[in-house]
């Protein structure tokens, strides 16, 4: 049964990164990452292509070695101990490569034989669910049908933690909707875990616990998803007088407006964010909720990577 | 139950589940004594993390919209906690005041409020059995 939100200590963290580093050439592709993913939690990575998403999922498989920083997944070096790591990490990368030259079946008993807590009932079930025909070859499966082999093979061993890149890109909304059950149900059962990059916000609002914001190869924001909305607040603005030029205001992530009204995605305490606004001589009109999307936009923009989320 | 979760609404998703199924309970669509979806269940179906949904349904237990009976599932309380008529008012004023100052920014005199919130009570309450 499903317990309410894990606790999120780094000591129950099944995925916990330190201080991560990594350049490519004169690139720095991570800077600094520390990032943890509670057991039994839905974990959301949310950046632009080329934010640094794939680069870190393929340090906590253990693909890459990290060039500064600690990895840890299962509470183990994924690349000192590859073969423990991945016997229970179910993966799905972007590009979905599978055998293309096999079938259906093919597939299944091909990775049945790399892992020991295979689950035949359970890979025929989603087969089944899935609507993969056993004797299809791989390369002739249409972008979704492949998104579901590539998921069935992730899941049917039954991993400890699910890591899928991007695992909507390119897809329609049914496959997605399939794709977000699959996640749902991963964590409903036994606690198991899920980290996902992804760049449709709304996805990642719906299913995720916890949610990283990366750009530029830096987490901007990292935290329960509940605490950074309710943290974050869309403001409408009156001043007393026109201001000369766009105002600025503590803890404005972004403003646009004119005149004497403007609006803003804003940081902080409510009692907080009235006392900034009466200091540059505006009130408080309105106050509204904010999407993970505006938060996002409003971060990205005001380039503050200030993470008060971030847990220690 | 029909639930509908709009994710970039900015509103938590927990909140709206526990707002929705408030006003299924206090319109009287979903009975004392029903059943409703298990975690797991209602988590597929809204599509939504099962910790939300988790967390919606102790909400409403504590505010004794609803129970858990041992090991068999969550039901709609047979008496919904009654609140003192100040109580009642004071969980009221916040979105009355809302409301008013939402009118007044729109120029929609009182009297049109007023005449507003009773075609929509007739239509709310229609919805009773």
């Amino acid at each position: 049964m499903t317990s309410l939100l894990p606790s999120p200590s780094s000591a129950d963290s099944v995925v916990s990164v330190n201080g991560l580093t990594r350049r490519f050439g004169s690139r720095i592709a991570l800077d600094e990452v520390s990032l943890h993913v509670p057991r039994g939690s839905i974990f959301g990575l949310v950046g632009e292509n080329g934010a640094g998403k794939t680069t870190l999922l393929r340090h906590v498989l253990g693909l890459l070695r990290p060039e500064a920083g600690i990895v840890r997944v299962l509470g183990l070096d994924p690349v000192a101990e590859p073969v423990e790591v991945l016997s229970r990490t179910g993966y799905l990368s972007e590009t979905r490569d599978l055998p293309d030259w096999m079938r259906v079946d093919e597939l299944l008993r091909y990775t049945r034989a790399f892992y020991r807590t295979w689950d035949a009932n359970y890979a025929e079930e989603l087969r089944r669910q899935f609507e993969l025909p056993p004797d299809q070859r791989i390369r002739s499966l249409s972008q979704g049908q492949l998104a579901k082999a590539g998921l069935l093979v992730a899941l049917a061993f039954r991993p400890e933690l699910l890591v899928l890149d991007e695992p909507s890109s390119g897809l329609d909304p049914v496959v997605r909707r399939d794709i977000l059950e699959a996640i749902i149900r991963t964590v409903a059962e036994e606690r198991r875990t899920v980290l996902f990059s992804s760049h449709l916000l709304d996805e990642i609002e719906r299913v995720c616990d916890y949610v990283a914001m990366i750009r530029a190869g830096r987490v901007l924001l990292a935290g329960r998803l509940d605490d950074i909305k309710a943290a974050h607040h869309r403001l409408h603005l009156r001043f007393g007088a026109t201001p000369h030029r766009p105002p600025r205001i503590e803890r404005a992530l972004s403003l646009c407006g004119g005149g004497r009204e403007w609006s803003g995605v804003f940081y902080g305490d409510r009692p907080l964010l009235t006392r900034s606004v009466e200091a540059v001589g505006a009130e408080i009109l309105e106050e509204e909720p904010v999407s993970l999307d505006e938060i996002f936009v409003a971060r990205s923009s005001s380039g503050w990577s200030e993470a008060p989320y971030q847990e220690s | 139950m029909q639930l509908r979760i709009h994710p970039s609404s900015g509103v938590p998703i927990y909140r709206q589940v526990v707002d929705q199924i408030r006003y299924l309970i206090t319109s009287g669509r979903l009975a004392p004594g029903a059943e409703l979806p298990g975690i797991r269940a209602l988590a597929e179906q809204l599509l939504v993390n099962p910790n939300t949904i988790a967390r919606a349904y102790l909400e409403l237990e504590r505010a004794e919209m609803l129970m858990k009976r041992h090991g068999a599932g969550t039901y709609v309380a047979e008496s919904p906690r009654k609140l003192t008529r100040n109580q009642r008012a004071s969980a009221l004023t916040e979105s009355v005041d809302a409301l008013l100052m939402q009118a007044a920014q729109l120029g929609v005199g009182y009297e049109e409020v007023v005449e507003l919130l009773e075609e929509r009570h007739a239509r709310v309450t229609s919805n009773t059995p």
